[in-house]
């Protein structure tokens, strides 16, 4: 237990550590973006040179990097994440109101994913016919050889749910690894003389299958959740989903640096998020084994 | 050679062929418009067909393919090149400066991969030359798809640092840059090929995601991404079919490098 509470902690480091590195990068970047020196009101005509020199005085203390930086950081922390320059909306108002549609279609995508990956994975494990191995490998490198875009275009085409097209993205990679995994699990010795003792299909692989596979099948989707997260943007973008992925297009054509750092933070804590707490519910399972 | 990897090898030839001989081919170009033909379907002088501002579809989708297979192998090189780099001499050095390495590539690596390419996109002007666009997406492509080869070579460099013929060649008195060029690097290449082979369809898809998206080559230069864009103003499949001869041929071009790819994933393993 003392070992999992270090692997907690390494895991919380780096979570910090991304966290302050990533807002060091966005402050870099939107401090040396094109426009960042530049304030539209100059241009206003009814204001006078005093004004404007007020103006650009009040900017002049952001010209230092690290000063800039230290007030982002602190701004981010009470939760104040800046102004989108292309919506003209506070951020965190932005994130808050488009992050119910993203979660619950990265969700529902990522759920129809792993159903679909584990229903023809075991399948395959589990017939070992080789027509129907071709056929499944077949459908999935298919998937894989298009586009996300062009899946989420023809989601649209045929009037298919966003999730669906989140799910036809993501499946292809999810299938490879556990078909693989599954298929090696299913071909260890002990496996084999359990089915040939008679052992019942399904305390097989409750039994001896799953313990041997779920921690490498966690380790796969906690990568998923970060091919779905990327996923979004083509699908709520060409599918019109006001969701994060659309918001981070938009800001994308709008060169909308501070929003657009600000989501890419975000989504790198949430995929973070995601792969040290697959990382730790397999370390549990891989314990309970031994 | 399997039949499959024959069959994919003609493919690809033929492809490139096809769209090597593009200006003989297609001599009017991709940028010249049949004004009194705008959105015409498939005839004898537009094999398929001319799309909404009248220019040749096939001309188009040669012209395109030319630019999408000669500048997705050189975006591979460029990360191939730069994972050597970066993972290949922190797998060698060990220590401290893999563990370096290997928390910046899985910092990259925790981004997902369209996020950070819009983001980086982003950051370039998008009101550019047609042609710097091009440089500008291909460019990026290969800066920034280094890591999962980086983190492959890093670990392949870091058991042959530990392996007996550099422990050996170490004891003989042989070390650093020698015991590099000549032991290390040497025994690198196979991963390295891999991972260049690895990457171009990786990229090519990457290139029509962000085109599809308006962030990638911009008209009136064709490549695989901007030729999908057309897709978006569908109604339905069977209205224009000959639209989908771009998605077809980049599924058959990605096909053929994944039956190609599969011996060279067992190399990477």
């Amino acid at each position: 237990m003392r070992s999992l509470g270090w692997k907690i902690t390494g895991h919380a480091l780096a979570l910090v550590a991304t966290l302050l590195l990533g807002g060091f990068l966005s402050a870099t970047l939107v401090r040396l973006a094109p426009g960042f020196d530049t304030d539209e009101r100059e241009l206003d005509p009814h204001l006078n040179a005093q004004s404007v020199q007020a103006l650009r005085e009040a900017r002049r203390q952001d010209h230092n990097i690290f000063h800039f930086y230290f007030s982002y950081m602190k701004r981010a922390a009470h939760g104040e994440l800046g102004t989108s320059l292309a919506l003209g909306q506070p951020v965190r108002r932005l994130l808050r109101d488009r992050a119910p549609l993203t979660l619950r279609l990265l969700g529902m995508g990522l759920g129809l994913a792993w159903l679909l990956t584990l229903t023809l994975a075991l399948s395959a494990a589990w017939l070992r016919l080789s027509v129907y191995d071709t056929l499944t490998t077949v459908v999935s490198g298919t998937f894989l050889c298009l586009p996300a875009a062009v899946l989420a275009l023809l989601s649209v085409l045929w009037n298919v749910p966003g999730a669906l097209a989140i799910a036809l993205i993501v499946f292809p990679h999810t299938y490879r690894y556990s078909r693989n995994l599954l298929v090696k699990a299913y071909s260890r010795p002990h496996i084999i003389t359990a089915r040939a003792k008679g052992l019942g299909e399904g305390r097989i692989l409750f039994w001896h299958v799953v313990p041997v596979v779920t921690p490498q099948l966690l380790a796969v989707a906690g990568v998923s959740v970060s091919m779905a997260a990327g996923a979004a943007i083509p699908v709520e973008a060409l599918c019109g989903l006001a969701g994060i992925g659309q918001l981070a297009w938009q800001a994308a054509l709008g060169r909308d640096l501070p929003l657009l750092v600000n989501i890419t933070v975000l989504v790198t804590l949430v995929t973070l998020l995601a792969n040290s707490g697959a990382d730790v519910i397999g370390y549990v399972v891989r314990g309970r084994e031994a | 050679m399997s039949l499959g990897r024959k069959l994919a090898c003609g493919i690809l030839a033929l492809v490139l062929c096809a769209s090597a001989a593009a200006n003989w081919l297609a001599p009017a170009g991709y940028a010249r418009q049949y004004r009194e033909a705008t959105d015409a379907p498939p005839s004898r002088t537009h094999w398929l067909g001319t799309d909404e501002l009248g220019r040749d579809r096939f001309a188009r989708v040669l012209y395109g393919t030319r630019i999408s297979l000669l500048l997705a192998p050189a975006a591979a090189l460029l990360s191939t090149f730069m994972a050597a780099l970066i993972g290949g001499l922190a797998g060698y050095l060990g220590g401290a400066w893999a563990r370096l390495a290997m928390a910046v590539t899985d910092l990259f690596l925790s981004l997902p991969w369209l996020f950070l390419l819009i983001t980086a996109r982003a950051l370039m002007p998008l009101n550019v030359s047609p042609l710097v666009s091009v440089e500008v997406t291909f460019l990026l492509l290969g800066l920034l798809g280094w890591t999962a080869a980086a983190r492959v070579l890093c670990m392949a460099a870091g058991s042959l640092r530990s392996s007996d013929f550099v422990r050996q060649a170490r004891a003989a008195g042989i070390s650093g840059q020698r015991l590099f060029w000549v032991h290390v690097a040497p025994n690198l290449k196979p991963v390295l090929y891999a991972q260049f082979w690895i990457s171009i369809p990786v990229f090519i898809l990457s290139e029509a995601n962000l085109g599809i998206l308006g962030l990638g080559v911009a008209e009136p230069m064709p490549s695989w991404g901007s030729l999908l864009k057309e897709l978006e103003g569908l109604v339905s499949v069977g209205e224009e079919p000959w639209k989908f001869v771009p998605l077809i041929l980049l599924i058959v071009v990605v096909t053929s490098f994944q039956f190609l790819l599969s011996k060279q994933e067992e190399v990477a393993a």
